[in-house]
Formats: structure tokens, C-alpha cells, sequence
């Protein structure tokens, strides 16, 4: 149930951490104008029930750490002689910024505050046309923050369940003894490890469908690539992951031990390295050269690929390539580890 | 079973060797087990028991030296060894979140027992075990005793020609220890060769015959009345210490 729950229970929160109804929130304004109708939209910006006039700035230095802190959700930026250039020329110096790093939410702030100032210059007869103001994100221009967050999170949880599930579930039999009576019998070991680990599988092909069905339909992120490209790109990392949660079965004789290893030595760099949380580019070459050996790099690497770009196999096969040698490197390793221990 | 197979013994080795690099763990051991005997093999820990015991069950190659056991080659046809023996380990193993019956349905699974078949053995199963109110309960909550008795039953459950026990009955109480012997000379009586390891000398004594493993190789293998009679003393315990002191293997 846990292990179902969980990519749901994620996406949920990536996805809507902040709700979509914005009241209130926090303006600060840099009016370099200071004429009527500037004060007017201003007053009608902090009038409405969606924004708080809460700081007017003196200069542009102010803007940037100000968002950065996360004291103001929006800033609005008016050049100098904005009535005059309204009435004469009709292109006016206005900027909205907003911190990008919730898409949902500055969207809808730079749409309600657009839509104010529209109205207020229509309601007093300024102008005829709309506006539109220059929208700036900060930290997030492209506003791919979905198509960030879907893969890593599908990067992730395949990791957690396949590889320290199965590594877990593994050690366990080995700890309660039990192995050591299937050793014995007529069973295959090959037939044993598959039966460990063919649940881990469905389960995990389960969460990948979940999380595409979820990331589609709520977040309304679609699907660029093909659905069976992205398909089989997610059972190669399962398979991928299984090989290595029994690769470290293979090593440890402790449920303890396989939960640690897996947990902390596998968990925290493919969360802190595969480019989820930090970008790849931005880390120290030598943080560079070690993230290519986690799986879920090249797996979120080629997932993105797939999802935003739309790519066909031809242009991943490179991050193919690297998960498929991962994965027989893994398995290789780990059935002569297997029958070494007989 | 037909004639000439009870004649041969159950079990048989000639020269059973296993070498870890230089480290030599059983050497040269030769000796067989009858049909329907209880074979006890004592040995101080790291005296090569288990690693004899493995040969034995399939599950590691000899280093050199041969053997059948149940008619079957340990060199060339372990899968078939597994087929015919039953294992029943020192540590409990039984799936302790499974149902008392489920566990049965496993086990008798893996070993190619048909669903009638099945259904069959585990009434006859719980019946003589006196576990049919126990049926629907998990084996966690089962007492010691009772799980090996049920452990030991389901290893023999689908009729095996001999039966390794891994110190059975570790960590026991004398008195359950004695009603598990029984069970075992049940089984005897079937017909089935045990092949049993134990620390406990006063379950040596229950043994047809016992061999004591020193460093790797048998230095004593007779009836435990001739042993105690070849070496002047009353107990198995008493022979025993006589021959482990000559070991120069530490224990692990």
C-alpha cells in the first residue's frame, strides 16, 4: 500500500504544494514614473483581494533578494514616463517578475495582475488595447518545472522500490534462514531470484503508469514522446535497479545492512546527483565524473528526452547504452557472487 | 522401493575432499549411512561438518573424492540429489508470516507435489502433528517446539530417501528435544536415513551410529556403545572431549 501510495502521495505534493488560489499575496512595486495613472493601477493592484501592496522599492538592487528570500511573491516594474509613453507612442516600460520556481502559482499571479492593469487603463480610458506587460521567471524561465520533477520522481521511487526492496527482501530470507532451505531444494537459484524479484517489477511498472496517468492528466504535462519508448525506457531502469538491489543482496547477510546500503549509499546520491534537485552542470567536475555512475542520471537524462522533447530511441541511445551495460554488469556480477556463496 | 536399492547404502562417499585455496576444510572422509539408520555426525564447530553437509546436500562441488547419495551422483547429478533428500536447517526455517498451512502448501510445492496430493499430506500432516486447530495460524506464534516438529515434518513431507538435519534442535528444551527424537525415529521407521549434526552428546546417543570429525577428516565412526567401549569412558561426552583435544583448528 506504502509503496503505491507513495509516487501518488509525491506528485501531489511537487505538483500542488502551493493551491492554485492565490489571495493576498505579497507585491512590492518599483515605480519609476510616479504619475497618475501609475498610482492608479497600483492602488487597483492593492485594492483587489489578490494582492497586498507591501513594499515600494527605491531601486532595482532591491528586487532580487527580495524574491530570493521569499518576502515578496511579485514585483511589478514601472519605467520612467509611463503616461507619456501611453498616450504617445503606446509602448509602455512594464515588468512583472515572479519567482519561477512554481510554475502553477506565477503563472496565475502574472495573469491576475495582467489582467488588473488591463482593466484599470480600460476603465479609465487610457488605452484601447491591452497591455501586455514583460513577464520575467526568475530561476525558472522555461517554466519546465513539471518536466523536471516527473522523471526525477519516477527516477527515484523505481530506485527505492526495486533496488532496496528487492535487496531487502533478499536478505531477509537470508537472515531467517529460509534461503538456505530453498537452496537446498530442487528450485533453480535463477527461479528464486526471479520469483524475488518479478513482484518488485509489476509493482514498479504499476507506479510507472500511476505516475505518467497522474503527470498527463493532473499536472497536465503531455507526453511528447512516444508512450512505448517511454515504456520500455522505464523497465530497462527497473531492470536496471532490480540487478542492483540484488547485487547488494549478494553482499550483505543483514536486513540492517542491505537497508543502509541501499538507503544511504544509494539513495542520497540519486537523489543529491542525478540532476533532480541540482543541476548536473553546475556541480564540481569530480561530483561531474561520479554522477555517471548512477543509473537514475541516464535514466532521468533520457526520460526528459522522451517526455519533453519527444525524441525517438535514436537520440537516447547513448543513455541506453550506459543502462544496459550497468545492467549486465550488475547481473553478471551479482550471479557469480550468487553461486560463489553455494 | 525395489530390492536391490535397499540393499545399497543411502549414502556413500569415498575420498570427499573440499579445499579452500590452501586451507584443506574436509579431507579424505569415506563413510556411508544405511537405509533407515540414524547417522549422527558430531564434529567441534569449524571441523568441517557444514561444509561436508553441503557436498553432501548438493549445493557445493567436492574439491576431489566421490559419492552418491539416494542412487545419485554428488559430483555430476546434484540437481537430482536435491530432489530425493530433505534439509532441515539448525536455524529455523519456516516462513514465519505464512499460515501453518500455507507453509506446507509451499514447501510441498517446490518439491512437485500435485494440489491433490497436497491437500492430502497436509490433513495426514497436521493430524499426526496434532496441529488442525493450528492450521489457520501464522507460524511466528507457534511455540519453538512446535515449529520444529512442523519444520521437520514438512522436510520430509515428500517422502525424501534421507534427511539432513542441521542441528535440529538448537536452543530447545531437553524436554521438547525428546519428543523431537521421536518424530525422528518415526521417520526411521519409514524407512527414511537421518543425517543428523548435534551438540548435544545425549542426542549422540540416540544415533545407530555416530562419527566424530576432527580438523577435517573422521577419527572415530562406530555404534555409540563401541565407541565409549574403544575409548574406556561412560558418555558420548566423554569421548568426545577425548577427541576434539587433539584438534589444532580453532573454532571460528
Amino acid at each position: 500500500m506504502i509503496l503505491l501510495g507513495m509516487p501518488i502521495v509525491q506528485i501531489i505534493l511537487f505538483g500542488f504544494a502551493i493551491t492554485t488560489e492565490v489571495s493576498n499575496a505579497r507585491l512590492a512595486v518599483l515605480d519609476e514614473s510616479k504619475d497618475v495613472t501609475t498610482q492608479r493601477i497600483i492602488s487597483q493592484l492593492d485594492a483587489s483581494n489578490y494582492f497586498d501592496l507591501t513594499r515600494n522599492l527605491k531601486s532595482y538592487d532591491e528586487v532580487e533578494p527580495l524574491l530570493k528570500k521569499g518576502d515578496i511573491d511579485l514585483v511589478l516594474l514601472i519605467g520612467p514616463h509611463f503616461e507619456h509613453e501611453l498616450k504617445h507612442s503606446g509602448k509602455v516600460d512594464l515588468q512583472l517578475m515572479v519567482d519561477g520556481c512554481d510554475v502553477n502559482n506565477a503563472t496565475l499571479l502574472t495573469n491576475y495582475a495582467q489582467q488588473i492593469i488591463n482593466s484599470t487603463l480600460r476603465s479609465d480610458n487610457l488605452s484601447a488595447g491591452t497591455i501586455t506587460p514583460q513577464i520575467k521567471l526568475l530561476y525558472n524561465p522555461a517554466m519546465k518545472s513539471a518536466y523536471n520533477f516527473v522523471p526525477g520522481v519516477m527516477g527515484i521511487i523505481l530506485m527505492l522500490i526495486c533496488a532496496m526492496m528487492t535487496s531487502i527482501s533478499i536478505v531477509r530470507e537470508k537472515e531467517t534462514g529460509t534461503m538456505e532451505v530453498l537452496l537446498v531444494s530442487p528450485i533453480h537459484p535463477i527461479a528464486i531470484i526471479l520469483a524475488k524479484a518479478i513482484p518488485y517489477l509489476v509493482l514498479s511498472a504499476m507506479n510507472v503508469i500511476s505516475i505518467v496517468l497522474l503527470s498527463v492528466f493532473v499536472l497536465q504535462v503531455p507526453v511528447a514522446g512516444s508512450l512505448w519508448l517511454l515504456g520500455s525506457l522505464s523497465v530497462l531502469f527497473i531492470i536496471v535497479a532490480l540487478a542492483l538491489g540484488l547485487f547488494v543482496s549478494t553482499c550483505v547477510n543483514t536486513q540492517i545492512a542491505a537497508m543502509l546500503i541501499s538507503g544511504m549509499m544509494m539513495m542520497i546520491p540519486t537523489v543529491l546527483l542525478s540532476g533532480v534537485i541540482y543541476p548536473i552542470e553546475s556541480m564540481p567536475v569530480a561530483l561531474q565524473y561520479f554522477s555517471n555512475i548512477i543509473p537514475a542520471k541516464w535514466f532521468i537524462m533520457a526520460m526528459r528526452k522522451v517526455m519533453i522533447e519527444g525524441v525517438g530511441l535514436s537520440c537516447i541511445l547513448k543513455e541506453v547504452g550506459v543502462l544496459c551495460f550497468m545492467g549486465v554488469v550488475l547481473i553478471t556480477a551479482s550471479l557469480k557472487k550468487f553461486s560463489i556463496r553455494l | 522401493m525395489n530390492e536391490t536399492k535397499i540393499d545399497t547404502p543411502v549414502l556413500q562417499v569415498k575420498g570427499l575432499t573440499k579445499q579452500f585455496g590452501r586451507f584443506v576444510a574436509v579431507d579424505h572422509v569415506s563413510f556411508e549411512v544405511q537405509r533407515g539408520e540414524i547417522f549422527g555426525f558430531l564434529g567441534a564447530n569449524g571441523a568441517g561438518k557444514t561444509t561436508a553437509m553441503r557436498m553432501l546436500s548438493g549445493l557445493s562441488k567436492p574439491t576431489a573424492g566421490q559419492g552418491q547419495v539416494a542412487g545419485f551422483d554428488i559430483v555430476t547429478q546434484p540437481e537430482q540429489i536435491k530432489r530425493h533428500i530433505g534439509y532441515m536447517s539448525q536455524r529455523f526455517s519456516l516462513y514465519e508470516d505464512l499460515k501453518v498451512w500455507e507453509n506446507i502448501r509451499l514447501f510441498a510445492g517446490i518439491y512437485g507435489l500435485k494440489s491433490a496430493q497436497i491437500a492430502q499430506k497436509t490433513d495426514q500432516l497436521l493430524q499426526q502433528l496434532d496441529l488442525t486447530a493450528e492450521r489457520n495460524t501464522l507460524v511466528s506464534q507457534l511455540p519453538l517446539g512446535w515449529k520444529q516438529k512442523l519444520a521437520f515434518s514438512i522436510s520430509i513431507l515428500h517422502d525424501p530417501e534421507i534427511v539432513f538435519l542441521d542441528e535440529p534442535t538448537g536452543g530447545v528444551d531437553p524436554a521438547t528435544r525428546r519428543l523431537f527424537w521421536e518424530l525422528i525415529y518415526q521417520a526411521a521407521e519409514r524407512g527414511i536415513s537421518i543425517f543428523v549434526t548435534t551438540h548435544y552428546m545425549d542426542e549422540a546417543e540416540y544415533c545407530n551410529r555416530v562419527s566424530i570429525m576432527v580438523d577435517g577428516q573422521i577419527k572415530a565412526l562406530d555404534t555409540p556403545s563401541q565407541l565409549k567401549k574403544e575409548f574406556g569412558v561412560s558418555t558420548m561426552e566423554a569421548v568426545f572431549q577425548q577427541l576434539a583435544r587433539s584438534a589444532t583448528r580453532n573454532s571460528e
